[in-house]
């Protein structure tokens, strides 16, 4: 019997339809992988019954025809997300007992969708950090391992594992500066960051509001096609959601790629580029040329500053959006002689380093006398940085380019524990992205002479996912990566 | 009228600028959908945003929008198409989110003016700066346990609207005057309850002192929560007396906080400035600006109520009545209200008097609100047409208006009734004038005789044998023919 863990969303559904087995079955075949396989240390909290549950219902409605668009789907949601009754702790010791009493607009519309939870994943403390490493419950795996343990990328690093491990069909994910494409690089699956605005931030723990997008880690790009369109939406609690159509995008995944224009950005090919990287960049480009797309040359001059720009916003925001977290109303509380006593001790104890380091961070390019030379110019450069894609978007359709200058690496890595900024320019390829609010997916193409994958980045503009699905859609089919 | 604190040696003037906190009368919270109804249990009305739950985002209330609008139309200030919503961050266990959304850089509201009078008749033009919107704190309370604080978060995320004026204060009287104006025209516009008891008006006050006829500003204390017209009064003469009594005694005066002492009068020094949290403030990032266009504040505008300066002037132009009377039936609008009911179709300055005397005197002495009076506004108007067409007398009417409160009947019934209606029939009113000379001959032989003030004693009787009904200009007229005949 084929492991039915290792379908496609897209065949499962038209299995459950064809009922050649059960929503139960298919979910207890990924609990049963998930009892197996926890060396990975993907889920935080594996949540099997309400699964079950919720499995149970989608076969009822299997039985009666009134089966929804994910129905019986069993998905892994990122501990980011507040779920309903369901310990959601952002991987941070300071919510270690946190249950919400609401559901996120996101996690509720895949619910809607008829998808069943089988836990929360595990992912870098509050979204902070690129390798998973900074988590309250320790690294994730990467599945792609050999000889010793690799990291799964950061921040949505047990999504990407337990996607690539099959311990999951689906997950969702959420990307600051790269937390989907870049873990989802390194594992070998496909993820989408959609336009800012097009998915809604409600019920999703903030780390940096104005960056911050939810979106779909999938084993395929017709997957994050078919979730995407469950997790997007208008909605009135967030007032930066964007009232605009959702496409259905699994429908223009055939569409012909011929004429389309596709973006080469100079400046992402710095001289010390990985080679392996090059090539494989260079290879995808004459992919999509074979299949009469046009290469366009085009240039995003204000590429150099934007990782400056990036850790000059995110933990100015961060450092705002972390403050609820001060021991008076839930989570963790140290308490203490005095008030503040009770905030040092609470924060103190419950949030993890690079958490700390960003919050510092934070506030210090806030601070009177700093502000106008650190938040305020980066501000500044932000709608430099913004304009450069407009321009480049004026000369082609999409962009392509690497997701991370390199592949996975080992977990503990000296020179990145030493000096964060290491682990920062991991994201260089992919902060410009949300400083500009586009949107952009990372597939895997091809594998690196150690055998690990490397994913590529289409960048589309602002709520047109569309063109970036057709294209990665190609690219997948030319590719022919194979899945774990 | 210039107010100055002098000195053996010098005289001082006051420099005092207000800022004050308005709770925004709206349904619900500025930016969640709670309830904002006062007196409810403690942590009853808190949504998950209030708490600042994780994950949990602003959602903007039209309604506070309109109604700071609103009061801006209504200060004569400058709408601001285009304003920003801003987060100010600081730790405190009655903030939930570790930061307030206010308003920073680009409040809703800009430059206006208002003008206040003075008891001298003169009258004011108080600057305002700018009025920007803002969610509410919780509440901490530190009195039910004495190791432990309790956060009530009912109060959390209400709107609020933050008035700040101009220096322009010269002396607590003219602050006095502009809270008092700013809450009549608030209540006016139905956007602030304004009951400073209540905490839905509170008021900070910046206060410096400097030699009469120097330039610039010196140091100030800034006067925190004062929660009362007539504290917020004392704590600006109290606070200025300090300033003066250290700087003639060779000292210098730090900026720093300050509050209020209701029992002693006195301003009790909280902190120095320089310690000043440092608040970092940025654009929220939750919210996107707020852009308002023309046609939206002209709707608001084309929807204003008339205030207490526009109704003021109408009323001296149409009832003839004073400023002064003008004024004090204008500072509420029930009042106002009252009066046009009142007065329409009659002698306005006649029920103005009645209103500002009687009226008011009775509903004082009864401690009746205006809406609980038993005497409807009509009947006040009837009352002063009964006494103008000489149906009664002024006498009478004293008791008919004592009747009108004690029945709630009006006054054409009460007279009717009563039989109250006053007797002008020269014909009838000779027969008891008659009467009454015809049965007191020696009184009339003494008088004669010039014991003249005994006419005031004839008309008595004269009266009194009409049970007071009889005209008393025509008992007068007729007594004086007969007698001096």
């Amino acid at each position: 019997m084929t492991d039915l863990t290792e379908l496609t969303i897209a065949e499962a559904l038209k299995s459950l339809k064809n009922k050649e087995f059960s929503a139960t079955e298919l979910t207890n075949a990924y609990i049963q992988k998930m009892e197996n396989t926890r060396e990975y240390n993907a889920y935080v909290l594996e949540t099997p019954e309400v699964a079950l549950a919720q499995a149970r219902l989608s076969d009822e409605r299997y039985q009666n025809g009134t089966n929804l668009t994910l129905d019986g789907i069993p998905l892994g949601i990122k501990d980011l997300f507040c779920t309903k009754n369901i310990r959601s702790t952002a991987c941070s010791h300071i919510l270690n007992n946190f249950v919400p009493q609401y559901e996120s607009t996101v996690t509720q519309h895949l619910l809607n969708a008829g998808a069943s939870f089988l836990g929360k994943l595990n992912m870098d403390e509050f979204a902070m950090g690129g390798s998973n490493e900074t988590s309250a419950f320790g690294p994730v795996v990467n599945p792609w391992s050999s000889n010793e343990p690799l990291v799964a990328g950061g921040s949505s690093g047990g999504s990407a594992a337990a996607v690539a491990a099959h311990l999951c069909a689906g997950a969702t994910g959420t990307d600051t500066g790269g937390s989907i494409r870049q873990p989802a690089a390194f594992c070998g699956i496909t993820g989408i960051k959609p336009t800012y605005g097009r998915c809604s931030r409600w019920g999703i723990m903030a780390f940096a509001s104005s960056l911050d997008q939810a979106g779909p880690m999938a084993k395929d790009v017709r997957d994050c096609a078919i979730m995407l369109r469950a997790m997007a939406g208008y909605d009135a609690k967030d007032s930066t959601s964007v009232d605009i159509k959702v496409p259905d995008f699994e429908q223009v995944l055939e569409q012909d790629i011929k004429g389309l224009k596709i973006g080469i950005p100079s400046e992402y090919r710095p001289d010390g580029l990985n080679k392996e990287i090059t090539a494989l960049w260079d290879k995808s480009a004459q992919m999509l040329q074979s299949r009469g797309a046009e290469i366009v040359h085009i240039s995003l001059p204000h590429t150099p500053y934007a990782l400056p720009v990036y850790y000059i916003i995110a933990p100015a925001e961060a450092s705002s959006n972390l403050a609820r977290y001060d021991g008076i109303r839930y989570g963790l509380r140290i308490n203490g002689e005095k008030l503040d006593d009770l905030y040092i001790n609470t924060r103190t104890e419950g949030f993890g380093t690079e958490v700390k380091r960003r919050i510092m961070i934070g506030t210090y390019v806030l601070s009177a006398g700093y502000f106008d030379a650190y938040y305020v110019k980066a501000q500044k450069v932000r709608r430099l940085i913004k304009q450069d894609f407009e321009k480049a978007f004026e000369k082609c359709d999409v962009i392509l380019t690497p997701t991370s200058p390199v592949s996975a690496f080992k977990i503990g890595d000296e020179s990145m524990k030493e000096n964060p900024i290491n682990m920062y320019l991991n994201d260089v390829f992919t902060v410009s992205v949300n400083l500009a609010g586009l949107p952009a997916m990372s597939l895997p193409v091809g594998l690196d002479s150690k055998g690990l994958p490397l994913g590529m980045q289409l960048i589309g503009k602002a709520f047109d996912e569309e063109t970036i699905f057709k294209t990665a859609y190609a690219l997948e089919k030319d590719a022919a990566f194979k899945r774990k | 009228m210039t107010y100055t604190i002098k000195t053996e040696k010098n005289e001082w003037e006051i420099v005092c600028g207000l800022e004050i906190h308005c709770q925004i009368i709206s349904k619900s919270k500025i930016f969640s959908g709670a309830s904002t109804e006062f007196g409810d249990d403690a942590n009853e009305n808190v949504s998950f945003i209030d708490a600042g739950m994780p994950g949990m985002l602003p959602v903007l209330n039209k309604e506070c929008v309109r109604q700071a609008v609103k009061t801006g139309l209504g200060l004569n200030a400058q709408i601001n198409k285009h304003s920003v919503f801003s987060r100010k961050n600081y730790f405190y266990a009655d903030q939930p989110n570790g930061y307030q959304i206010t308003q920073y850089e680009y409040p809703i509201v800009g430059k206006g003016k208002v003008k206040i009078d003075l008891p001298d008749g003169t009258s004011k033009d108080i600057g305002i700066t700018r009025i920007h919107i803002e969610q509410d704190a919780a509440k901490s309370i530190h009195d039910l346990n004495p190791k432990k604080t309790y956060v009530d978060f009912n109060r959390a995320g209400v709107g609020l609207m933050e008035i700040v004026t101009e220096p322009d204060f010269r002396s607590p009287e003219e602050a006095g005057a502009f809270l008092k104006k700013l809450r009549s025209i608030v209540r006016y516009l139905g956007t602030c309850d304004g009951n400073m008891d209540e905490g839905s008006m509170r008021c900070d006050a910046s206060i410096s002192v400097r030699l009469k006829g120097e330039q610039g500003l010196r140091e100030r204390a800034e006067v925190k929560n004062v929660n009362s017209v007539k504290f917020a009064m004392q704590a600006i003469e109290s606070e200025a007396k300090r300033q003066v009594e250290v700087y003639e005694q060779g000292g210098t005066i730090e900026q720093q906080t300050c509050r209020f002492d209701q029992a002693t009068g006195q301003t009790k020094f909280m902190r120095k400035k320089e310690y000043a949290d440092d608040y970092r403030y940025f654009p929220e990032p939750d919210l996107p600006p707020l852009d308002l266009t023309d046609e939206y504040i002209e709707n608001i505008r084309a929807q204003m109520v008339e205030l207490p300066d526009a109704k003021k002037e109408r009323f001296i132009r149409d009832f003839n009545l004073t400023a002064y009377d003008a004024n004090l039936l204008t500072e509420s609008r029930e009042t106002a209200d009252f009066f046009e009911k009142a007065a329409k179709g009659h002698d306005g300055k006649k029920v103005a008097n009645w209103i500002l005397g009687d009226f008011f005197a009775r509903l004082n002495t009864d401690k009746l609100t205006l809406e609980q009076s038993p005497v409807k506004p009509e009947m006040i108007g009837q009352l002063v047409d009964l006494i103008t067409n000489n149906t009664i007398s002024g006498k009478i009417a004293k008791d008919v208006f004592a009747l009108m409160f004690e029945t709630g009947q009006s006054p054409i019934k009460i007279v009717e009734e009563k039989g109250l209606k006053q007797v002008t029939d020269s014909s009838q009113i000779e027969k008891i004038v008659d009467e009454v000379i015809a049965s007191n001959a020696d009184n009339l032989a003494a008088y004669k005789n010039g014991k003249t003030n005994l006419f005031g004693w004839f008309v008595g009787q004269v009266m009194k044998a009409s049970k007071g009904a009889a005209n008393p200009q025509v008992v007068n007229e007729l007594l004086k023919a007969k007698l001096d005949k």
